[in-house]
C-alpha cells in the first residue's frame, strides 16, 4: 500500500509481543477450561461412560449399559384421553407407530437375564408431522440415586475387583451408607426377583415431566406402562436358559398381539419433581392415555432399535422436561455411549470393531 | 481513509456479529459435551438454532464478498504471509459454512429431530444412517477443532497487523483511522 516505507517498528515491541501472546493464550486457556481438558475434575459424559464400560466389560458395537435386549415394534394406540392435558399430537385419539427396545441393565450383553431383577422398556413414538417422543422405562419404582454425581460414584463403587471378579463388599456398603436417598430403592430391590417375562412388567419413566396443554398450563407427570398380560400361568423361567426372556417373548408373540397401558400419573402439590429417588403416593390421579400394541420383534443385532439412541429428552411439543438432574445426565451419557457403539460399527478409525457373531 | 483501504461497511458488521456467534459457538459445544449438568440442555438449546443462524449469515456474506472485494493487503507483506492469510479466510468461510451442514447432516443420519426451539424443527438432509453419523459427528468435533485453531491464528495476526506491523490491515475491519 502507500506508507510501507515510512513506518517504523513500533515503540515497546516486545510488550506488544506479550500482549498479542497473552491474548491468543487467554482464549486458548479459556477453551481448555470449557472443553473439561484443564478442569480434570469435573463429571463429564465420557468419564460415566467410561464407568459403565469398566463394570460391563468391553463390548463394542453394544450400549454400555442395557446392553443386552431385543426389538419389538408395534404401535400407540391413542385414547384421546390425555388430549386436555398434553397437545402432543399423539395423544389425540389415532395410532402413532412405535421402535422399542426390551433390556436388561448392565453392560454386558451376554449377561444372563435371572443376573438383575430389572427389566427396560425403550420406546420411540414416531409422530406423523415428523416429531418424536423417545422414552427410556424401568421396572422399579424408584431409582437408586438422584443426581449424575451419585450414579457416577455408585459406578465406581460397585466396580467389579480384577481378582474376585465382584466388588469389593465394603465399597458399596459405604457408599449406600452415605447416600440415605437410595432407601427406597434398597428396600424395593430387597425382595424383587428377576421376572420371567418382559411382557408382565410395568415400566415406568421414574423421573417426572411436564405436560403442557392447549391452554399453555403445564401439569407434572410419570408415566407407566402397565401390562395386560396377567402375571402369573407362564411357570417360572426355563431351567438353564441364560436367554429365557427372548425365547418367552417369541413364544408369546407367536400367540398374539402383547398390549401395555400407557397411564400418566399427576403430580400432587408438593410431590417431588425433581427427585426419581422418591415415590408419589399410590392414589395420585391417572389418566389412561392408551395402550402401546407390541406386533413384532427382532434380534438387536440388526433390528430397528439398534442404531436408536433412547434419549428421554426427546420430546414432541406438549410435553417438557422437568428439573430432574438425571434427565439431562442421561441425555449426555447416552450421546457418548451412542457415538462410541456407531462409532465401532461405522468402523472408524481407533475403535475396535464389533463381533459378527456372538457367542 | 479512502474506501478502498477498509471493507464495507456491511462486510464489518457481518465480520463482528459473526465473529461473536461463532466464538460464542465453539464455546457453547465445547461446554455442551463435556458436561452432564443442567448447562448440558441450555447450552444444546442455543448450540442448535445459534447455529443454522451462523450457516445463513455466512451464506450472505459469502455472497456479499464474492461481490465486494477485500482490500489488498500490504504490498510490503512477505508471500508466505499473503498465502497464510487468504487460505485462513477461506478456510474460515469453509467452516462458518460446512460446521452448521455437518451438525445438520449428523443429526439428520442419527435419525434425530432437527429441533431449533419454539416449535421450529428442520427437514433431515442425510438418510438415517449410524455410520453415517459417527463420521459426521467425528468430523464435528475435529473441525470445530480447526476452527478453533484457526480463529487463535486469526487473532494473533490481526494483532500483529494492528500491534507490530500497524499497516492499516486491522483498521480496514475495525473501521478506526489508520495509522500514520
Amino acid at each position: 500500500m502507500q506508507e510501507p516505507e515510512t513506518r517504523r517498528p513500533p515503540a515497546h515491541a516486545v510488550w506488544r509481543w506479550a500482549l498479542i501472546g497473552l491474548v491468543v493464550a487467554g482464549f486458548a486457556a479459556a477453551f481448555g477450561y470449557v472443553g473439561g481438558w484443564l478442569a480434570p475434575g469435573r463429571l463429564t459424559p465420557k468419564r460415566i461412560i467410561d464407568a459403565l464400560q469398566a463394570n460391563g466389560g468391553e463390548h463394542p458395537g453394544f450400549r454400555r449399559n442395557h446392553a443386552k435386549g431385543i426389538c419389538v415394534a408395534g404401535r400407540f394406540e391413542s385414547s384421546g384421553a390425555l388430549a386436555a392435558y398434553s397437545t402432543a399430537p399423539l395423544f389425540a385419539p389415532g395410532d402413532t407407530p412405535v421402535v422399542g427396545r426390551l433390556a436388561i441393565p448392565g453392560g454386558n450383553p451376554y449377561a444372563a437375564d435371572s443376573s438383575v431383577p430389572i427389566r427396560s422398556f425403550a420406546l420411540r413414538f414416531d409422530l406423523a408431522d415428523g416429531e418424536q417422543w423417545r422414552t427410556g422405562m424401568n421396572a422399579m419404582p424408584v431409582f437408586p440415586v438422584s443426581t449424575a454425581q451419585a450414579f457416577y460414584d455408585l459406578q465406581l463403587a460397585t466396580h467389579p475387583d480384577p481378582a474376585t471378579g465382584k466388588p469389593d463388599p465394603a465399597k458399596p456398603k459405604a457408599f449406600f451408607a452415605a447416600h440415605p436417598e437410595t432407601a427406597a430403592f434398597l428396600a424395593w430391590i430387597k425382595t424383587a426377583k428377576p421376572s420371567a417375562s418382559y411382557v408382565t412388567e410395568t415400566y415406568q419413566s421414574i423421573n417426572a415431566f411436564y405436560l403442557r396443554d392447549a391452554a399453555e398450563q403445564r401439569h407434572a407427570v410419570r408415566w407407566k406402562v402397565v401390562p395386560e398380560q396377567p402375571a402369573s400361568g407362564d411357570g417360572g423361567p426355563a431351567a438353564g436358559d441364560p436367554d429365557y426372556l427372548a425365547a418367552d417373548l417369541a413364544k408369546r408373540l407367536g400367540e398374539g398381539p402383547l398390549r401395555w397401558h400407557l397411564q400418566m400419573v399427576f403430580a400432587a402439590e408438593g410431590d417431588p419433581v425433581d427427585d426419581a429417588t422418591k415415590v408419589w403416593p399410590a392414589d395420585r390421579r391417572t389418566v389412561d392415555a392408551g395402550t402401546i400394541v407390541i406386533d413384532r420383534m427382532q434380534a438387536q443385532d440388526d433390528g430397528p432399535c439398534r442404531d436408536v439412541n433412547y434419549d428421554p429428552t426427546i420430546l414432541p411439543r406438549g410435553i417438557e422436561v422437568s428439573n430432574d438432574p438425571l434427565l439431562v445426565a442421561r441425555s449426555a451419557a447416552y450421546a457418548d455411549s451412542y457415538l462410541r457403539r456407531t462409532s465401532e460399527e461405522g468402523h472408524l478409525p481407533g475403535t475396535a470393531s464389533p463381533k459378527e457373531n456372538h457367542p | 481513509m479512502s474506501h478502498a483501504d477498509t471493507f464495507h461497511p456491511f462486510a464489518r458488521v457481518l465480520h463482528w456479529l459473526m465473529a461473536l456467534a461463532i466464538l460464542s459457538m465453539l464455546f457453547v459445544g465445547a461446554g455442551m459435551v463435556t458436561s452432564v449438568e443442567a448447562r448440558h440442555a441450555w447450552l444444546l438449546a442455543i448450540h442448535k438454532p445459534l447455529g443454522i443462524t451462523i450457516f445463513v449469515l455466512a451464506l450472505i456474506r459469502l455472497g456479499f464478498r464474492l461481490t465486494h472485494p477485500a482490500p489488498p493487503l500490504p504490498a510490503d507483506m512477505p508471500e508466505w504471509q499473503k498465502l497464510a492469510a487468504h487460505a485462513s479466510h477461506w478456510l474460515l468461510y469453509g467452516l462458518m459454512i460446512a460446521m452448521p451442514l455437518i451438525g445438520w447432516g449428523m443429526l439428520s443420519a442419527g435419525n434425530y429431530p432437527v429441533t431449533l426451539g419454539a416449535g421450529l424443527r428442520l427437514p433431515p438432509i442425510l438418510p438415517s444412517d449410524a455410520a453415517l453419523f459417527a463420521w459426521l459427528r467425528e468430523a464435528h468435533r475435529y473441525l470445530a477443532w480447526l476452527f478453533f485453531l484457526t480463529f487463535l491464528a486469526h487473532i494473533g495476526a490481526a494483532l500483529m497487523h494492528g500491534l507490530i506491523r500497524r499497516d492499516g490491515v486491522l483498521q480496514s475491519m475495525t473501521g478506526g483511522r489508520r495509522s500514520a
